[in-house]
């Protein structure tokens, strides 16, 4: 039976892995490349590089960083933040990423993701989105720029074209519960989950074990991201992998 | 000298870095020339089956199964396992190998496609590939088609129906998942063929 994948972050900044509260007070939590590994022998199913700086301050993604921790790594590695265009990308990918992420790029010039696709494949672009309840109630809305610039666009309408235009997963983010530890937005992801055929990773809020569980059964996530409770060791990925199991929920184990 | 022949179809680096991660000298080429050097051969791929037609258009098609002829162990990966059958669903004008009957298949609509993710393989006591391997593993997919099961299966996977996940015959060896992206198991599995 395919699995849910239980995926840790990194959120990096200067080369280092820190982790804030709704993208505020970054705390440093390590070095990527160990960090990956680490959580590659502890289970985790596949691990996703954030840069998070680059996006607003017009950084390159940090290749040097991402070429270290590919050194290592042979489960699925996505890299996101700062890539702005097919070169951007390719370099990434030289470096030894097998996904890239793709937000602010993507919302500007919605043909990168098909130009990206056709020349490595949709399986290796991953649409991120960050979204935010609409203040009035009805909906989400996308945000850009490491969640500082609204679009007005329905991330649900744009998860859909994204996977028009050759997105392979949608990494959706819920601003309104990123860095809460209280619990992934399981509403915002079974409305993308239902709208879009490619696997919807769920991102913001883990907090504990019944989290996920909660957005694998009723947010029909495929799988779920988390960062600060896995590099603080609040939550051990075997431990959560035990858990889910004994819950039903289907998981890569033993790793 | 292991040849990882690249033909313009995605990203190479993954697999080349998982073969020198075991101590094995490898070398990403489109060379014909080079190919049939090779002491053994991996056709990675990943996207589309129609970019496989850039195979023969390199001149690669005769030279892998010149060297397939000649008992240089060769292993198809994803794309590249797909190309070892007669064709596939996804780009009915572009011949496959041939190698292994029958025709690859989309996943039917009761799945969501992709198949993406860590899946569990039923495999087969005799194959070489999984030599070492403990029963049940996961290993890691992504894929839209896939290939039917046949007398050369010695994995199957489930998803939507049973279908071939990995194929061997002889020295000549298919993977449907990523080798390189699936752990230890799939380390295992690169070893056992880069140790023929």
């Amino acid at each position: 039976m395919l699995t849910k994948r239980i995926i840790a972050c990194l959120d990096v900044d200067g080369g280092r892995v820190v982790k804030g509260v709704q993208f505020e007070n970054l705390r440093d939590a390590g070095d990527p490349a160990e960090l990956a590994k680490a959580h590659s022998e502890s289970g985790a199913d596949e691990i996703v590089l954030l840069d998070i700086s680059a996006a607003h301050e017009r950084r390159t993604t940090l290749l040097d960083t991402v070429r270290r921790a590919a050194a290592q790594l042979f489960i699925p590695f996505t890299v996101g933040g700062g890539i702005r265009c097919l070169d951007d990308a390719a370099s990434v990918f030289a470096a030894g990423a097998d996904k890239i992420s793709i937000n602010s790029a993507a919302l500007a010039d919605p043909s990168l993701i098909t130009l990206i696709a056709q020349r490595f494949g949709s399986q290796a672009v991953v649409v991120a989105i960050d979204a935010k309840r609409d203040t009035n109630g009805s909906g989400w809305k996308a945000f850009t720029r490491g969640g500082r610039t609204g679009t007005g666009r329905d991330a649900v309408v744009w998860a859909q074209e994204a996977e028009d235009r050759g997105a392979g997963e949608i990494l959706l983010t819920s601003m309104d519960r990123d860095g809460t530890a209280s619990g992934f937005d399981c509403e915002l992801t079974r409305a993308v989950a239902g709208s879009v055929r490619i696997p919807v990773i769920a991102s913001g809020g883990a907090g504990g074990a019944q989290h996920f569980e909660e957005v694998f059964r009723d947010g029909s996530a495929d799988a779920a991201l988390a960062a600060s409770i896995f590099h603080y060791g609040l939550t051990s990925l075997g431990d959560l992998k035990q858990e889910l199991r004994v819950h039903g929920i289907p998981v890569r184990w033993p790793c | 000298m292991i040849a990882i022949v690249d033909y313009g179809a995605g990203n190479l680096v993954s697999v080349k870095k998982a073969v020198e991660w075991l101590g094995r000298e490898c070398a990403i080429t489109s060379d014909p020339a080079e190919v049939a050097r090779a002491t053994s051969i991996i056709l990675p791929g990943v996207g589309h089956f129609a970019s496989t037609a850039a195979i023969q258009k390199a001149g690669l098609r005769d030279v892998i199964s010149d060297a397939i002829g000649r008992d240089v162990p060769f292993l198809g990966i994803c794309v590249g396992m797909q190309w070892m059958f007669e064709g596939s669903q996804e780009s009915p004008e572009t011949a496959g190998l041939g190698l292994l009957r029958g025709e690859c298949e989309r996943f039917p609509e009761s799945v969501k496609s992709p198949h993406v993710g860590w899946n569990e393989l039923d495999v087969t006591e005799y194959s070489l590939l999984f030599h070492g391997v403990k029963s049940a593993p996961f290993v890691y997919f992504t894929h839209s088609f896939r290939a039917p099961a046949n007398g050369t299966t010695v994995a199957y996977c489930e998803y939507g129906g049973r279908f071939s996940a990995a194929v061997e015959r002889d020295r000549v060896f298919g993977v449907q998942f990523h080798p390189e992206k699936s752990g230890e198991i799939g380390l295992q599995v690169l070893r056992n063929f880069c140790s023929l």
